[in-house]
């Protein structure tokens, strides 16, 4: 029964993409590992990096899609989610540093030894294990959505109140982040980490592995993603979406739809947000802020909201602009990011894999007149 | 022999001030004259005279020769003020106080004193100064004496009493008298429950001080008095900690309505999310910064009037950047408040960088004018003449407003846009033009707020930023489609924020306050005064 | 304990019972202490000029707005007053729109299969597929519509009339003890007119359906017991002929 949920929202376009990811996931790090290094065909550590970082944005991507574009609610506090999965990643490779710190402390790690703690606080307790830090990644993001969609779906708060809620609670985030007596780090976050699960995060092996792990969690979560929107209880959603009332008038709890994929897309953030901090090496509060979650959003807006592949593109192709730019012109980057906001809202409401559909509906009418 | 000391000094003082009216015929060259020669013994008297004469050179003089600083020069034998300069010493003459060039230590006899002495000349001085014909001076001393509480002033501090006509100076000379008799610890009861009820009048931060050591190191009737006065004070005290942090409350909550108001009539009105508001603020902010710097090189004489001057500017600039923005974009976008937000989200970053571009991204240095510099003091209240210009400015838009919905025909239509589109347009209203016209009023008003703001924040690229969240709140709390709503949501979170801080810190209140708007826009999801009805939906 | 939004207190055989509700937006009476009673098994036709309260009466019949005061018992247990929307429509309220609202995303089947009587809770829909009873009853509805061969096309791209053709379907599909249908012939031509009543009292032969509608002529074809709203309260009951002789009735629509 599970193999047929999860396959009962595949369709063939969907199978051959998933492939594709799986294939860059594995052919990006073997080139790296395999290929000696002068080889044409052999991609640079650097880039193996930028592209599970990718990676996990497209992750991200997908789950801000999830509550946006089939549900209809229009987030601007997913990056706080992602930054809390990143958080208890970076807590659990904190505790892995040891008595490498500078002050060489084997419980507490070099910032507490700093602000002069004497012990650990309470909620670091436990991360030392990854089987601990790894549900936690889940829980954590999770039960803030639980919080926070409970009350706001029950009151039926929604539209812009609803995103402004949610960017009120990453912005409140931010705050609280930055406050050294949060014990987790204050504005220099968390950073210095030696290894992951016993490897060392700098070597090419684990980067390696982890770009592969970072884009079979995509692949899950697009084949997790396909399979709830492609059920009968996806049916309901985008109905929820395109007119909500009516769903109440049929007797649908429509808070509870709502808030099952809004904790679901939590979730997948969370997840990418954990993959995300050892391959960049830190995580500080600024990846609460307001602006990484509308930048999310802008992703999902210029791959195509309400699919599942367009997220995943528009990740793609965003940050690879954004890398290519803010090295070659920096100063022209903000005025691309923020004509791409217009243009895609203004002209391409539909994305990327919307023109592209559109264009292959067109070019097929075309040769059904042709026929005819 | 030490216990005594005080006292014969009092007593060479009240025989000098006595002698009063015969040592003021004297000369101050004289009486310089008497002070440098001779040996220490007869300084005294030397000193006594001095500060009996009344003279304006009197006090320097005597405060020279406490410090050490009074000198005979060798080659002249006249009375100088020596200050180190360097490896020299900057002379002053002593009797006209006339520059009179430098020289080295080894060119001048040094007037010696001992301690005996400083006590002598600490007295008359301050006698000195309490006798002043200027009354700030007065007032001055009698400030110094009251947190000196130096009992050997005391005849000085009566006889300037008793002399005194200025009711300020009075009372603050009985208050330092109060202070005094307070310290000593022979002083009969009755005078100092006298003494304590004053200071009770008094009701600061010193006089509790007073008190409570008076309450601490007394008994019986004086205990008890001392105890209830401070425990009044202390009540008093934090009255007025309140209705400064109400002040404080409402001078943010001012700033917050200033950049609100304008987002509440743009997303009242058309019901969309302008998250480029805080840019037309920042807008406005910089047209400020323009203004003075064309002031500054051209006409400096009109630096007093620059915000008077920029806020018609700022309106019109950010207005008009908002009227070309609802032609441009926004009007495409009707019905698609989620892609509005996104597409002003964007707008934002484009205008954020131009700014950037055109005037850097470091923080650009705009002026207060002098009407706008300073503070006064009400009761214990603190208020700077800034913060106050701000709330009166914020109440003048907030009521100008009102005016210009209530009473022109503008009002009436975007009032009917409001209510109900659909109808409104039916009636012959152009609702596109009353669209583009209320964004460009909603931009205006942002544009004045920015004139504001110049004044008590960091004018950079970033400035609109750090508002738009807290606009949203406030918007959101007091109500959509609703100014008054505004109004109270913006005084109201201003005022709370405040009241959080000293308790919680600044940034655990503002993330108080954003959790209490979370929690508050569940309750209510309309905000305090929500519109009601079917038309709502 | 008694179940929240179950009242013992009423016990009528009425399978509707509204007393006394009032409703007010901003000072606006909407509905004022009005009384309703609805038999089971009955047609009743609601009449009333614009701003009578129609809607309202709707409105707080399927939980969508809160009456001020005033009692509104489902089938002589159910406490309206006290439910949201999504529990009176499980109850067995149905409602129609006014204007036609279909899932413009979803293909006419869709429609039709969301608004299937049963799977209402959304863990089970995950892992649903329709069975071979929600299969049948959903080709039965199609033909009873005559949409069988449009059930695949998009809830956008049907035309007015299909669009409340489909609306109708799904409230068959939803199976109610009580529709509510807000003006089903807006906008149809005299025939489509025709043709809804006599679909709307082969209806009522398995439910009991309130009609609000503005179309004299099609209440007369319901030919049922008509009730006029003025200015959010009863005016008159009756047969439409009594009603229409009824002095007070005239005045208020044909003014004064």
């Amino acid at each position: 029964m599970i193999t047929r949920f999860l396959w009962q929202g595949m369709s063939r376009n969907l199978r051959l993409f998933v492939l594709l990811v799986m294939a860059v996931g594995i052919l990006v790090p073997l080139s790296n590992l395999l290929l000696p290094p002068g080889s044409p065909f052999r991609m640079p550590s650097w880039a193996v990096q930028l592209v599970g970082k990718y990676l996990c944005y497209a992750s991200l991507a997908l789950a801000v899609d999830l509550v946006w574009g089939f549900c209809g609610i229009l987030t601007l506090g997913h990056a706080a989610f992602f930054a809390l999965g990143g958080y208890c990643m970076g807590m659990y490779l904190m505790r892995q540093i040891g008595t490498r710190g500078v002050y060489g402390n084997p419980i507490l790690p070099d910032f507490m030894v700093f602000l002069n703690y004497k012990e650990l606080p309470w909620f670091w307790h436990g991360f030392d294990s990854f089987w601990f830090a790894a549900p936690m990644i889940v829980l954590v993001p999770s039960l803030l959505a639980l919080g926070l969609g409970w009350f706001a779906f029950r009151s039926r708060v929604t539209g812009v109140y609803l995103s402004i809620i949610t960017q009120a609670m990453t912005f409140a985030l931010l705050l609280a982040f930055f406050r050294n007596d949060m014990g987790l780090g204050g504005n220099n976050g968390l950073t210095d980490f030696k290894d992951i699960l016993g490897y060392s995060v700098q070597s090419d092996t684990t980067r390696a592995v982890l770009c592969f792990v970072s884009a079979l969690v995509l692949a899950i979560f697009l084949v997790i993603s396909a399979a709830v929107v492609g059920s009968r209880f996806g049916k309901a959603l985008t109905a929820v979406r395109d007119a909500e009332s009516r769903m109440r008038f049929l007797g649908y709890r429509v808070e509870r739809y709502k808030l099952f994929v809004f904790v679901l897309s939590a979730a997948m953030a969370g997840i990418a947000g954990a993959l995300y901090v050892p391959q960049v090496g830190i995580i500080n509060p600024s990846e609460f802020s307001p602006g990484n979650s509308i930048e999310a959003v802008l992703w999902v807006a210029v791959g195509g909201r309400g699919t599942l592949i367009g997220p995943v593109i528009g990740a793609f192709v965003v940050n690879f602009g954004k890398t290519w730019l803010t090295g070659a012109l920096p100063e022209v980057w903000l005025f691309a990011l923020g004509a791409l906001f217009i243009v895609v809202t203004l002209l391409l409401p539909k994305g990327v894999v919307g023109l592209w559909n559109q264009f292959r509906s067109r070019s097929r009418e075309r040769q059904a007149r042709a026929a005819a | 022999m030490l216990r005594l000391r005080p006292f014969s000094v009092l007593l060479s003082v009240l025989a000098s001030l006595a002698l009063a009216g015969a040592a003021l015929a004297a000369d101050l060259a004289t009486l310089v004259g008497n002070l440098t020669s001779g040996g220490l013994s007869d300084r005294e008297a030397a000193i006594t005279a001095l500060a009996a004469s009344g003279e304006e050179r009197a006090a320097p003089i005597l405060e020279a020769l406490a410090a050490g600083q009074l000198y005979v020069r060798t080659s002249d034998k006249v009375a100088v003020i020596g200050k180190a300069d360097g490896n020299k010493l900057a002379l002053t003459e002593a009797v006209s106080g006339k520059p009179a060039g430098s020289a080295v230590e080894a060119d001048l006899d040094r007037v010696r004193v001992n301690n005996r002495l400083r006590g002598t000349i600490e007295a008359a001085v301050g006698s000195l100064t309490l006798m002043s014909p200027n009354s700030n001076v007065r007032l001055n001393a009698a400030d110094a004496l009251f947190k000196r509480r130096d009992a050997t002033a005391l005849p000085a501090l009566d006889q300037a009493l008793a002399a005194e006509k200025d009711a300020r100076v009075k009372r603050a000379m009985s208050e330092a008298r109060a202070a005094i008799v307070l310290a000593a610890a022979d002083t009969p009861p009755a005078q100092k429950l006298a003494a304590i009820a004053l200071l009770k009048d008094r009701g600061d931060r010193d006089s509790l001080g007073i008190l409570n050591t008076v309450a601490s190191s007394s008994d019986g009737e004086v205990k008890a008095a001392a105890a209830a006065a401070a425990t009044s004070i202390d009540q008093a005290l934090a009255a007025w900690q309140m209705a400064q942090n109400v002040w404080y409350g409402i001078s943010l909550g001012s700033v917050l309505l200033l950049a609100a108001i304008g987002l509440a009539i743009t997303f009242g009105t058309m019901g969309v999310i302008n998250m480029a508001h805080g840019e037309m603020v920042m807008i406005g902010a910089y047209t400020t910064f323009v203004v003075q710097e064309i002031i500054r090189t051209s006409a400096p004489h009109l630096f007093d009037v620059s915000l008077v001057i920029a806020l018609p500017l700022a309106f019109v600039v950010s207005g008009a950047i908002g009227i070309l923005i609802e032609r441009t974009i926004i009007r495409f976008l009707y019905g698609r408040p989620l892609d509005t937000l996104l597409a002003t989200w964007g707008l934002s970053l484009v205008l954020q960088q131009a700014v950037r571009s055109i005037f850097g991204s470091s923080n650009r240095e705009v002026g207060a004018p002098s009407w706008m510099s300073g503070a006064f003091q009400l009761g214990q209240l603190n208020i700077t003449y800034g913060r106050l210009w701000i709330v009166v400015f914020a109440l003048i838009v907030f009521a100008s407003l009102i005016l210009l919905l209530r009473k022109t025909p503008l009002g009436l239509y975007m009032r009917a846009v409001t209510q109900n589109r659909p109808m409104a347009a039916a009636v012959g209203i152009r609702t596109p033009r009353v669209d583009a016209l209320t964004f460009g009023l909603g931009s205006g008003i942002a544009g004045l707020a920015g004139v504001a703001l110049s004044q008590i924040d960091n004018v950079s690229p970033n400035l609109g930023q750090g508002y738009i969240i807290d606009s949203f709140m406030v918007v959101v709390f007091g109500g959509v489609g609703n100014l008054f709503g505004t109004l109270i949501g913006a005084l109201t979170l201003g005022v709370v924020n405040k009241f959080l801080e000293p308790y919680a810190g600044a940034v655990l209140g503002k993330i108080l306050v954003l959790v209490f708007i979370i929690l508050f826009i569940q309750r209510r999801p309309r905000g305090l005064f929500a519109l009601k009805g079917r038309s709502v939906e | 304990m008694k179940a929240p939004g179950i009242t013992h207190a009423r016990s009528t055989s009425a399978l509707l019972y509204l007393s006394g509700v009032s409703v007010s937006f901003d000072g606006f009476r909407a509905l004022n202490n009005l009384s309703l009673l609805i038999e089971p098994g009955e047609m009743r036709a609601i009449i009333g000029p614009n701003g009578a309260g129609k809607t309202t009466m709707m409105d707080v019949i399927t939980g969508k707005t809160r009456p001020d005061s005033g009692e509104v018992v489902f089938d002589g247990k159910a406490d309206l007053t006290k439910l949201d929307e999504a529990n009176i429509a499980t109850l067995g309220i149905g409602r129609k729109f006014q204007k036609p609202t279909v899932f413009d995303n979803h293909t006419v089947r869709d429609n039709l299969l969301l608004a299937l009587a049963g799977m209402r809770s959304w863990y089970r829909l995950l892992l649903a597929t329709p069975s071979k009873a929600e299969n049948d009853r959903l080709e039965e509805i199609l033909s009873i519509i005559r949409m069988g061969p449009q059930q695949h096309m998009l809830g956008a791209r049907l035309s007015h009339g299909q669009k409340q053709w489909l609306e109708i379907g799904m409230l068959l599909a939803q199976n109610p003890k009580l529709m509510l249908v807000d003006e089903p012939v807006a906008g149809m031509t005299d025939i489509e007119t025709e043709t809804t009543a006599q679909v709307l009292r082969e209806v009522n032969k398995s439910h009991s359906v309130v009609v609000v509608e503005h179309d004299m002529s099609f209440v007369r074809a319901l030919g049922v017991k008509v009730t006029v709203l003025h200015e959010g309260s009863t005016l008159a009951e009756g047969s439409l002929d009594q009603v229409s002789a009824d002095p007070r009735v005239v005045e208020v629509y044909l003014g004064r």
